[in-house]
């Protein structure tokens, strides 16, 4: 390319318009004006921008910055929107503190009210573990039946479960544990035994030529203390009915023999260090909808 | 030193330069501290990369001792037979690495795409979970991928547009192998649980300080090559390298400015505290959309489509003005990344406004791109390399649309925080950055391994509508996914309730995240047959190709 090309300007002929003249490893550059339409939206924006300054806050000073004409503040905005409608649910929240559960259960629209705040309130709190629809997980209880481990599912229980907590640092906390009887309680072949017979309650299928005997014995022994003699349970402690098909943590005989041996011990939060009682109540009455009691 | 004259090359005859001595005794010095520190590492990651530092300084000075034998002693010349001897090594390096962090790239976005519809899939180990993978895919596609097409496109656009070989010796190849050095070690540093934490800034201090060195390099081989330019002008896709290049390195170091622990520790903390380090972050962030994914993309926009389509650029007096607009306004629209916020509101304003202003400027160089086709758009027909070019700034006006669109407060209280705004970002990552590196790489390839043309078109063809598709599922899936999200998130009940719970919002994404990882699929699928393409067009011969004895070797289509 010679230094003569340069600045040399020509028509290009598909368009019609003059080239500049310079060229660049054979590339040109047409002189076509700037688009009408794109220079005026662009005169637009800006306009648009300046004026937007003068109504908005804009422009920083020394230790402060321009409120603008409509004095706007995006906290103030936010402020105002949730201060509405906590103003819009005070009555209702108000009564529903006051009242009994009996009280709730006998005014359709309180009972309404306390359901649409105890779900909104188990979706932000109780749904990462006990699910969406409180169907619960391996180690979270299902909360759509009506198999309790703590009350019977009583109002009253559950509101006692949510404040205190199982397990948690709550003094009133619901307490029992399941121990680990691998710690030198149980033989290893004891607890294969006991771990069968416990399937057999739930009519679930064992092994051929398995001594249930020798498991019922061990259970007798060692576990009817809290899951009764007859294996249905004990609700103060937490203990689980063994016979009803519902587990917990799941029914093969691997996740028995580890619960055994290990012991299990699921812990739930004491709500009521972060949720006001009103709150709660309203999350007893939704769980209540949810499973129903006994 | 007394002439011999005898032939051959005499070991007295040939002296090795100041830079190679120089940066041989430097790396020397540099091993020996990487030693040290490798030695003294409070931590095992540490310890690792110091000694891959280690490794490259001892390999530097091999490489300069093994290069000095092995080259003549003359120096290259900058002309032969009057034309410039152009210096392609470093391009071909780039072009390659390009195309190798690009797949890389794509299929970590891929495993992240589906952990997040199936989150078994982080696998329960740490150097396997979303959290360390993410940053691996950005860093992978914006400064791996992305970057080496940078360095790529501007070493061979710089030389061709000012006539010049490439200023330096060692240098285009100190930037370009220290480039890739520095992208190993970020990689390998988030696998490795190496974070500051900052979104695309996450190497820590040392690794930053590598990229310095290297990137002022980069600034002072590209500026002195344009200083040695033979043409009287300088190229308008030159203007937007320098800027990229200048401006990538004030965002570094404003963003970056940590106080390391020790000099045995990889840990750091940044000086800027609280709201003034998100501020910081974002000007940052957004600025590395503009600079580097726009600024730079724009330089590869303004060579490789007048070259493909053989047209003159449409308005030289649209790219001044749209030059300068669009470096003045972009330097101020970070802030609208924190809508909303703690940010003061006159900072949020700003943001806002100039994202608004910023929306012309944009689109005059998408008028710059596509307009430059007028009389030659039935090559669109013909050549899908042309029109991949032409596609991604088709991509390129969508999203500068669609990013001022969402930076008014308004709109972004509803799409903050959704995957809206991961269907934008990809929408310009995908459609716009990709497709103009894809376009610009496919003629990049049969130039600088003197072909006559690629293996196959037919290949680009399929490459052009498998990732089209996949681009088209991606960005529509999270745009629904994105507006339901906001739409739920916000939903109240009568009674004043949050209709939805936060999980069940996430439940909800499930269908829209396979959708997104099945166009990822396609994506990467796209760049793989495009490798292939890339790949027979350098090992077939020039004769073969130009015979046209390829579409027998087309695979399963």
């Amino acid at each position: 390319m010679s230094v003569t090309s340069h600045d040399h300007q020509e028509i290009d002929a598909a368009t019609g318009t003059a080239t500049t003249g310079h060229e660049w490893d054979g590339i040109r550059e047409l002189n076509t004006p700037l688009p009408k339409w794109w220079l005026y939206i662009f005169y637009a924006t800006i306009v648009w921008a300046l004026g937007y300054w003068v109504v908005y806050p804009a422009i920083p000073l020394a230790t402060s910055f321009t409120k603008g004409v409509i004095n706007y503040s995006s906290r103030a905005e936010a402020t105002a929107e949730v201060s509405q409608l906590v103003a819009a649910r005070a009555p209702m929240v108000a009564q529903l503190a006051k009242a009994s559960f009996d009280d709730i259960q006998k005014d359709p629209k309180m009972l309404t009210f306390a359901r649409a705040q105890g779900k909104a309130a188990f979706g932000d709190n109780c749904a990462p573990c006990h699910g969406t629809g409180g169907g619960g997980s391996k180690a979270f209880p299902n909360l759509v039946d009506d198999d309790w481990m703590w009350g019977t599912g009583t109002l009253e229980e559950i509101q006692a479960t949510i404040t205190h907590g199982i397990r948690s640092s709550d003094p009133n906390t619901r307490q029992g544990n399941m121990p680990a009887f691998g710690d030198g309680v149980l033989k290893p072949i004891e607890i294969s035994a006991v771990a069968d017979y416990v399937r057999s309650l739930s009519k679930l299928p064992v092994d051929q030529g398995v001594d249930l005997k020798a498991g019922q014995k061990v259970f007798a022994d060692n576990c009817a203390a809290c899951h009764g003699d007859n294996a249905k349970g004990n609700q103060e402690l937490g203990a689980p009915n063994l016979t009803d098909q519902i587990w917990l943590y799941g029914s093969d005989k691997v996740t028995i023999v580890e619960g055994i041996t290990k012991g299990r011990g699921g812990m739930m939060p004491n709500w009521g260090d972060r949720l006001d009682a009103g709150t709660i109540k309203a999350l007893a009455v939704y769980v209540r909808t949810l499973g129903g009691a006994r | 030193m007394a002439h011999s004259g005898s032939a051959g090359l005499l070991p007295g005859q040939k002296s090795m330069t100041l830079g190679e001595m120089g940066l041989a005794v430097i790396a020397a010095l540099s091993a020996v501290l990487w030693v040290i520190i490798t030695a003294n590492a409070w931590t095992p990651e540490y310890a690792f990369h110091a000694g891959l530092f280690a490794i490259a300084s001892v390999a530097t000075v091999f490489l300069i001792v093994n290069r000095y034998h092995a080259r003549p002693a003359e120096r290259p010349a900058q002309e032969i037979n009057g034309k410039p001897n152009y210096n392609f090594g470093p391009v071909k390096f780039a072009t390659i690495a390009s195309v190798f962090w690009g797949i890389a790239g794509f299929l970590v976005g891929l495993i992240i795409a589906l952990q997040l519809a199936y989150p078994e899939l982080n696998f329960g180990l740490p150097w396997t979970s979303f959290g360390r993978l993410r940053p691996l895919h950005t860093s992978a596609v914006i400064f791996a991928f992305g970057g080496n097409v940078l360095l790529a496109t501007s070493f061979y656009v710089v030389q061709r547009t000012c006539q010049a070989r490439l200023a330096g010796d060692l240098a285009p190849w100190f930037v370009v192998l220290g480039y890739n050095f520095f992208i190993v070690i970020a990689g390998t540093g988030y696998l490795l649980g190496i974070t500051q934490g900052k979104e695309y800034a996450e190497p820590e201090w040392y690794t930053d300080l590598w990229l310095t060195i290297v990137w002022v390099t980069y600034f002072i081989v590209f500026l002195a090559t344009i200083i040695k330019r033979k043409e009287p002008h300088i190229y308008v896709a030159n203007w937007f390298y320098l800027a990229f290049i200048l401006t990538i390195a004030v965002l570094h170091l404003g963003n970056n400015t940590t106080i390391p622990v020790s000099i045995f520790s990889s840990k750091s903390y940044i000086v800027w505290a609280g709201v003034q380090d998100a501020m910081l972050q974002w000007w940052y962030g957004h600025n590395a959309v503009g600079f580097f994914l726009t600024a730079g993309f724009l330089a590869i926009m303004y060579y490789f489509i007048p070259k493909r389509a053989e047209r003159p650029v449409y308005s030289y007096r649209l790219s001044i003005i749209h030059f300068w607009a669009l470096i003045f306004m972009y330097i101020w629209a970070g802030p609208h990344h924190l809508h909303y916020t703690a940010l003061p509101d006159w900072a949020q304003t700003l943001g806002m406004t100039f994202s608004i202003m910023l929306w012309m400027p944009s689109w005059g160089g998408m008028i710059n791109g596509l307009m430059t086709l007028s009389g030659a758009w039935d090559k669109l027909r013909t050549d899908p390399v042309l029109r991949m070019l032409v596609v991604s700034v088709a991509f390129y006006g969508m999203s500068t649309f669609e990013g001022p669109l969402m930076s008014v407060k308004a709109v972004n209280s509803l799409s903050h925080y959704t995957d809206w705004t991961i269907g934008h970002v990809h929408s310009g990552a995908l459609g716009w950055v990709g497709y103009v590196s894809f376009g610009a790489i496919y003629c990049l390839v049969p130039w600088l391994w003197n072909k006559p043309k690629l293996y196959s078109l037919k290949l680009v063809n399929w490459h052009f509508w498998v990732s089209t598709l996949g681009i088209v599922c991606y960005i529509s899936a999270m745009w629904v996914a994105g507006i339901m999200q906001g739409l739920m998130w916000r939903a109240y009940t009568a009674l004043g309730f949050l209709e939805y719970s936060f999980l069940e919002t996430v439940e909800a994404m499930h269908p829209f995240y396979i959708i997104r990882a099945f166009g990822g699929g396609l994506f990467l699928a796209g760049a793989v047959i495009m490798a292939w393409n890339l790949y027979k067009t350098i090992v077939t011969p020039a004769e073969e190709i130009e015979a046209g004895v390829t579409p027998a070797l087309v695979p399963a289509e």
